[in-house]
């Protein structure tokens, strides 16, 4: 077992240290740079935290709905394949919900500030967060 | 001083009539290419201009023009009475800075956020969406035989461009597959009357001050094609920061883009059109940020292109609102 603190404390506190510290202590591109980097940090740490219960709830969806096994890298194949082919649409039942639970499955991670994605949480009468 | 200093400098005495430079200093904004700022001095003059370079001094992707023939553009938009920066001096291989271009520096905000809310430019806003318009216009009269070497697009081949630059990134994606289905079952035929496309008309990429739209930028997606691209790029999601009710740019509504095209010149607007171009624009964003994780594990390991990879989700959720809403 590794030792405390976590490896999301850890990415919590350097991002911290970006934002707090080098950003306002330096110029120019550096300081962009470095508010960018905080944000980076503050994703992964977000994926540690969210992704192995969203992409464990994905991968039964998916399962179900095309009938077959497989990783979530597979499965994503197949069901893209079937989309491509026409085989599967929005009138697919279950499709569309499994589509609007993953995508925003992402953007809770990859982008919680994205006004398109509070207000699609808004339009489906989800609570943020 | 670095090499790019004193390359400059030789470049002010021999080419910019100046005595020499200073206050060098990268600019943030530009991902694709490195810009720069400095300041020209001639005797007891200071006049700052702008050096726009590719990295290593080389063309950046297959996609863009290359700086040169965006220079070209830049000056035949300005005798079209489009508002851009003065192109000052092309580069020339003796002078040592690889490709681009210097043009003068305009001051204003180009931040889409500030542009969209900022109260600074809260007079100006209600008049942008109508002076964009009024612009689109006007570059749409460039006459696309003086620009042999740009790409001539329609529809259905853009479509296809980024459905192959999407199958090339082998990582999948239902949600633009969802989206590709929709584009081939709603492509338009070609434009009657293809025209010189900016191909990159959003906020992001114009210069505003309290008077309005003082500069456009990055004309390095320039082609020719359907001029309803323009007019449905610029009203994308993307570019709205935060402001839903004002589809254009964040700042101000379709009727009065649409207006402001049609009485400056603009051909009447096709809305069908403009409706595709406009989920054509979520999905072609969404390919180009999705294209930046290999960009970054190839050429450019940087921070900035991981996380603008990870904007590709934002597209996902902007294309679910409008095709599964």
């Amino acid at each position: 077992m590794q030792d405390q603190p976590t490896p999301g404390e850890i990415l919590a506190a350097v991002a911290r240290f970006l934002r707090e510290v080098v950003a306002p202590e330096t110029a120019g591109h550096t300081s962009f740079n470095a508010r960018v980097a905080a944000g980076a940090l503050e994703m992964a740490r977000r994926q540690l935290d969210l992704a192995p219960a969203a992409e464990a709830a994905e991968q039964s969806r998916l399962a179900a709905l095309l009938g077959v096994g497989g990783d979530l890298a597979q499965l994503n194949a197949e069901l893209s394949r079937r989309l491509a082919a026409g085989e599967l649409d929005l009138a697919t039942p279950g499709l569309a919900e499994h589509l609007w639970e993953t995508t925003l499955a992402k953007l809770a991670v990859d982008q919680p500030a994205y006004w398109g994605y509070r207000a699609a949480l808004a339009e489906r009468g989800s609570a943020p967060d | 001083m670095s090499d790019l200093g004193e390359a400059l400098e030789r470049l002010a005495r021999r080419r910019l009539v100046g005595d020499g430079v200073e206050g060098l200093a990268r600019l943030s904004a530009g991902a694709t290419q490195e810009i720069w700022r400095f300041v020209l001095r001639d005797g007891e003059a200071r006049t700052p201009l702008i050096l726009r370079r590719a990295p290593g001094g080389t063309r950046v992707s297959e996609t863009a023009v290359g700086l040169e023939t965006e220079a070209r553009l830049i000056e035949a938009a300005a005798r079209a009475g489009v508002p851009v920066p003065p192109v000052r001096h092309v580069l020339e291989p003796d002078d040592d800075l690889g490709h681009g271009f210097i043009m003068g520096f305009v001051e204003g905000e180009t931040l889409g956020g500030r542009i969209a809310r900022g109260d600074a430019l809260a007079a100006a806003r209600p008049g942008l969406a109508r002076q964009c318009g009024e612009i689109l216009a006007r570059i749409h009269t460039l006459d696309p035989d003086e620009f042999p070497t740009l790409r001539r697009s329609t529809p259905a081949r853009l479509v296809s461009q980024y459905e192959e630059a999407y199958r090339a990134s082998s990582w999948p994606r239902p949600v633009f597959e969802l989206a590709f289905r929709w584009l081939a079952g709603h492509c338009p035929p070609p434009a009657a009357r293809p025209r010189l496309v900016h191909g990159d008309f959003r906020n992001g990429n114009l210069i505003v001050g309290p008077g309005g739209v003082r500069a456009v930028l990055d004309w390095e997606l320039a082609h020719v094609g359907d001029p309803m691209e323009d007019l449905g790029w610029i009203c994308v999601n993307s570019w709205r920061f935060g402001v839903a009710e004002k589809p254009v740019g964040g700042f101000g509504t379709r009727e009065d883009l649409w207006a402001g095209y049609e009485a400056a010149g603009g051909a009447p607007v096709d809305r069908d059109r403009a409706l595709f171009w406009e989920v054509f624009g979520s999905l072609r964003w969404g390919v180009m940020c999705a294209g930046m994780a290999a960009a970054f594990r190839g050429p450019d390991p940087t921070v900035e292109r991981a996380v603008i990879a990870r904007r590709a989700s934002e597209t996902e959720v902007d294309l679910m609102r409008l095709l599964a809403a």
